[in-house]
């Protein structure tokens, strides 16, 4: 397959970043996305131009690291993958694909297309935890009964990786969907209801001070998100949200 | 005792500041007024349609109406002060959204995985809230100079010419369907959207969209019914 990448270079967050055009040859089908763009590096060394810098690290979709948003969509055209999930099978020879890094006020871009998702770190400092005594008498979590329901969409909102995918797709840079699968995966256990109010409340607040819009409930996050996290979760924190402000 | 009292008052403004100064207390707060909103659109089309059936039941309501002290003094300015609410919160919060992303996407499909309707209700309430100006225009302004500065005498029988004579303009009536076209795209996602924000989404979620996706096109279906009804006749 033969390519072309817009790609988008910025040196720093501190200065303008442009689209840069680049042309790959002898692409194979089975390469994954992140594979190519290796290719593309390994080029562009051997010119002498500075290799495009990109975030990935497991390469089997489970860390949440890999963060382009290609041709218009986050982690690119397939559905519930991660960028080093997709392979350019998914394109055509002679293609042209544009690369961009995940844009929103809250993820500033460090280099080309590395943005710095640390907001999310903070996010979760804010009460996206259980505080468990650990002095060696803690129980087992097993032995808690728990509802299977209950248990299944815990464990559904806990698949969250904090890509940032959702943000990145969403048209107001909102980070609902993230902070509400970290909300839920704890609201749904008995072990998260001890800390429950101060945890919504806590992590709404420094969701709202690091910049991110508001959701429209569009569902965009929903569609994009590589782990298939329910809207169903922004709802529970809504109402957790609600029940917390009244509680105080 | 009174001290207590303020307390309390005072840690409920406190709670209700923290409230609204959040994003979810926000959204709280559009989808509340928005489906306050509907109520009353159901109402006003509610009492619209007997225009087309009987001129004295139109005219009955429309005194009823413009004349109770209940409906003047305490639900006109709750009606008024939901529509202010509405459109003010989501000046807000569209302008928290503008600022969220400071450099745009050269490439963003957002169609692929978010209906138009959805992604530009700021442009769909601003063509409602332009035809609640030239309504407030047509109907409620010269309503307020009948019976509270020029203090008219009482004419139960005045309400259905009004309303006809505004429909005897094409260009108003082809506004008003226009204008109606829109609400019917800002009902389409709102309505269903209102209870995601207030924190409903479950088994009957689909039940819900689907009540909402008849009422955002029969309702503005019904009002540009009757324009044209009184226009053609």
């Amino acid at each position: 397959m033969n390519l072309t990448l817009k790609i988008w270079r910025q040196a720093n967050s501190n200065t303008k970043g442009k689209i840069e055009t680049y042309q790959i040859s002898e692409v194979s089908p089975d390469m994954s996305f992140l594979e190519m763009m290796d290719v593309l590096n390994e080029e562009l060394i051997e010119k002498g131009i500075d290799p495009v810098a990109f975030d990935h690290d497991c390469r089997e979709g489970i860390c949440g690291m890999c963060s382009m948003f290609i041709n218009g969509e986050a982690h690119g055209p397939d559905r519930l993958v991660t960028t080093c999930q997709l392979h350019m099978r998914k394109f055509k020879d002679g293609d042209t694909i544009t690369i961009e890094p995940f844009r929103a006020r809250a993820f500033p871009v460090i280099k080309d297309l590395t943005v710095d998702r640390s907001s999310f770190d903070r996010i979760q400092q804010a009460g996206g935890f259980v505080s468990v005594n650990t002095s060696g008498n803690t129980q087992d979590a097993n032995a808690i009964p728990i509802d299977k329901k209950d248990a299944d969409k815990a464990f559904d909102a806990a698949t969250c990786i904090g890509c940032g995918a959702c943000v990145a797709t969403c048209k107001n840079a909102s980070a609902m969907l993230f902070v509400s699968a970290k909300v839920s995966q704890y609201a749904l256990l008995p072990q998260g209801k001890v800390e429950a109010t101060d945890r919504v409340l806590n992590m709404v607040n420094q969701m709202d001070e690091e910049g991110f819009g508001n959701c429209t409930n569009t569902g965009a996050c929903e569609i994009e998100c590589p782990k298939g996290i329910s809207l169903e979760n922004i709802a529970r924190m809504n109402r957790e949200y609600l029940f917390a402000s009244l509680k105080g | 005792m009174l001290l207590t009292f303020y307390a309390l008052i005072l840690l409920y403004k406190l709670k209700f500041m923290t409230l609204i100064s959040s994003s979810i207390g926000r959204k709280l707060i559009m989808a509340l007024s928005g489906l306050f909103l509907i109520v009353f659109l159901t109402q006003h089309f509610a009492i619209n349609i007997t225009s087309v059936f009987s001129k004295a039941l139109f005219n009955e309501i429309s005194h009823f109406m413009g004349n109770n002290p209940l409906v003047q003094f305490v639900f006109q300015p709750i009606l008024i002060l939901g529509v202010m609410l509405h459109f003010t919160m989501g000046f807000i919060l569209e302008l928290k959204n503008w600022t969220s992303r400071e450099v745009k996407y050269k490439s963003y499909k957002g169609i692929l995985n978010a209906p138009w309707v959805s992604r530009n209700m700021i442009l769909s309430g601003l063509v409602v809230l332009s035809f609640l100006g030239l309504h407030m225009y047509d109907f409620w302004i010269p309503e307020m100079d009948y019976k509270y500065v020029e203090v008219l005498p009482l004419d139960p029988d005045r309400y259905f010419e009004e309303l006809v004579h505004k429909f005897e303009s094409p260009l108003r009536v082809g506004l008003y369907a226009l204008s109606f076209i829109f609400l019917s795209l800002h009902l389409y996602h709102g309505f269903a959207s209102s209870f995601q924000s207030v924190g409903f989404n479950n088994k009957y979620s689909k039940s819900i969209k689907s009540i909402a996706t008849v009422f955002s096109i029969i309702v503005p279906i019904g009002f540009v019914f009757i324009a044209f009804f009184h226009f053609l006749k």
